[in-house]
């Protein structure tokens, strides 16, 4: 089983802290801190909507929200285990923590299909 | 634990020390390890947050409206501060841990890590930038 | 105080005693041994066995960090004794203790079985199709062939990197960092043909998928072998080994 599926999982872990690390401090900081302070000016919904149609923009959006959910899937299973000794309980942790990335996937996918 | 560790056998006087579950506080070099396998949480949230802002911009602008009016308050102001900083100890950590996996050779030499290093930070200065320039042109 | 200054400067190290005969846990013993500037821990050990108490226990051999058999803890971190010298840990007491994760034999002595098992495990030696006649002389390699695998050839089987990595300390099982990288060492090596061999039995259980990339195996080195280096690096190859097997299932046998 380790040998079988975690080459893969890894290689979504790699992609997703890849992405996580070279795009989330500046998202973050932007809609997270800078917007909602007032220290710059967010974008409009129109605009902002104007830009998620683009079927690039819906791309970018599909691996930018999926893949660091799989990277933290990954990690945090591996953290649990080390962290708190809980290899015991390792089936119920992998189930819990890649099936909720996929949950995100499958509801980031369904979203940006159903972009207006 | 299914992983037997081979030792040499009928030694019952060897003195074997458990591992406590607290092992990584009793090092700094220990918790600074957690603590970067802990920035995968706030990267969680943060793709989790962005999910929602995305489902609220397709539902239309008044759900929008009030999305955007709930990261005002300052409880999600204060969360997202933290965020900031663990996800930057992410990007950090990341980039200098990168050429240690890649080995990359030029002329059958190996490329020097602070160059790998080096171009992880010259990608996220474009990245950040070409992002900043979308969402701020307006 | 003042009769104290006129004495020699001394400095105090609290030692690990296990004596299993004798107690079923070990205990801390201080020692008082004499300071000099170019003394290591391992000098004021052997002044220690010579000169107060001859039934201390550790290993050593070489003095010169080659032959890596005086790895302990030296205030909690692992290190060739004989390279760790009395003036960085001033002014004491310096508290040495056998390596940690391994089982304490006596004293400062641990059990290195399990790593001897582990390492002939991950075939260190280079494999070969068929071997050729002498005859036919030397095999042959570039300088930049050599140096694809060199930094990982310098390992001294010290047993540090073990002793650092808080994963096979949780999961005795684990293979471990310097068999890995030695795995690598060969695996690079342009004469060896084992790559896939070594492949089969480190991408499973214990294998390079246990590794969570801690990196300390890589800080406490002696020789700059960076194992945790190695592992990725495995793990690179093992993951574009994994896409290959799927996306061309023909490819493989």
């Amino acid at each position: 089983m380790t040998g079988g599926k975690t080459p893969f999982l890894w290689t979504l872990f790699s992609a997703g802290g890849t992405l996580a690390a070279l795009l989330f401090p500046v998202h973050l900081f932007l809609s997270g801190l800078a917007f909602p302070l007032g220290w710059l000016e967010a974008p409009s919904h129109d605009s902002l909507l104007n830009l998620v149609q683009h079927p690039l923009t819906r791309l970018y959006l599909f691996f930018l929200i999926s893949l660091p959910l799989f990277h933290w899937a990954h990690r945090f299973r591996y953290t649990l285990y080390d962290g708190l000794k809980l290899k015991h309980l390792t089936t119920l942790i992998a189930v819990l923590c890649y099936g909720c990335a996929l949950i995100g996937t499958v509801v980031t996918a369904y979203t940006l299909w159903n972009v207006p | 634990m299914s992983a037997e560790a081979h030792y040499t056998r009928y030694h019952p006087q060897w003195y074997r020390r458990r591992v406590s579950v607290w092992w990584w506080l009793q090092s700094w070099r220990y918790t600074k390890f957690v603590l970067r396998e802990l920035t995968s949480v706030f990267v969680a949230f943060f793709a989790v947050i962005t999910l929602w802002q995305l489902r609220a911009l397709v539902d239309g602008p008044q759900a929008y409206t009030q999305f955007v009016r709930g990261l005002k308050s300052s409880p999600l102001v204060a969360v997202h501060g933290v965020a900031f900083l663990f996800v930057l100890f992410h990007s950090i950590s990341w980039f200098h841990l990168a050429p240690k996996a890649m080995v990359m050779r030029l002329r059958g030499k190996r490329v020097p890590d602070w160059v790998i290093v080096g171009l992880n930070y010259f990608a996220w200065l474009i990245a950040s930038g070409t992002i900043a320039w979308l969402l701020l042109r307006g | 105080m003042g009769s104290r200054e006129k004495l020699p400067p001394t400095v105090t190290l609290a030692v690990t005693r296990y004596r299993p005969e004798e107690e079923s846990e070990p205990t801390l013993q201080t020692y008082e041994a004499p300071y000099r500037k170019d003394w290591v821990v391992l000098d004021a050990l052997n002044y220690i066995k010579d000169k107060v108490d001859g039934s201390l226990s550790f290993r050593w051999s070489c003095r010169m960090g080659v032959c890596g058999s005086c790895g302990m803890m030296v205030n909690g971190e692992p290190k060739l004794t004989c390279a760790a010298f009395l003036s960085d840990y001033l002014p004491g007491p310096i508290r040495v203790e056998p390596l940690q994760f391994f089982p304490i034999v006596r004293d400062l002595v641990v059990d290195m079985t399990d790593f001897l098992h582990k390492l002939k495990k991950v075939k260190p030696w280079v494999v070969r199709e068929e071997e050729r006649p002498l005859s036919e002389g030397e095999y042959r390699q570039t300088p930049e062939q050599l140096d694809i695998y060199k930094q990982f050839s310098m390992c001294i089987n010290c047993m540090l990197c073990y002793a650092a990595c808080p994963i096979y300390g949780l999961e005795p099982g684990f293979v471990g960092p310097a068999a890995i990288a030695l795995a690598q060492r060969y695996n690079l090596d342009s004469r060896d043909i084992g790559a896939q061999e070594r492949l089969d039995i480190l991408s499973g259980k214990d294998g390079i998928w246990e590794c969570t990339f801690v990196g300390e195996c890589t800080k406490v080195c002696p020789k700059n072998v960076d194992p945790a280096g190695a592992i990725q690096q495995y793990k690179l190859t093992g993951a574009a080994h994994w896409f290959k097997s799927v996306l061309l299932p023909w490819g493989r046998k």
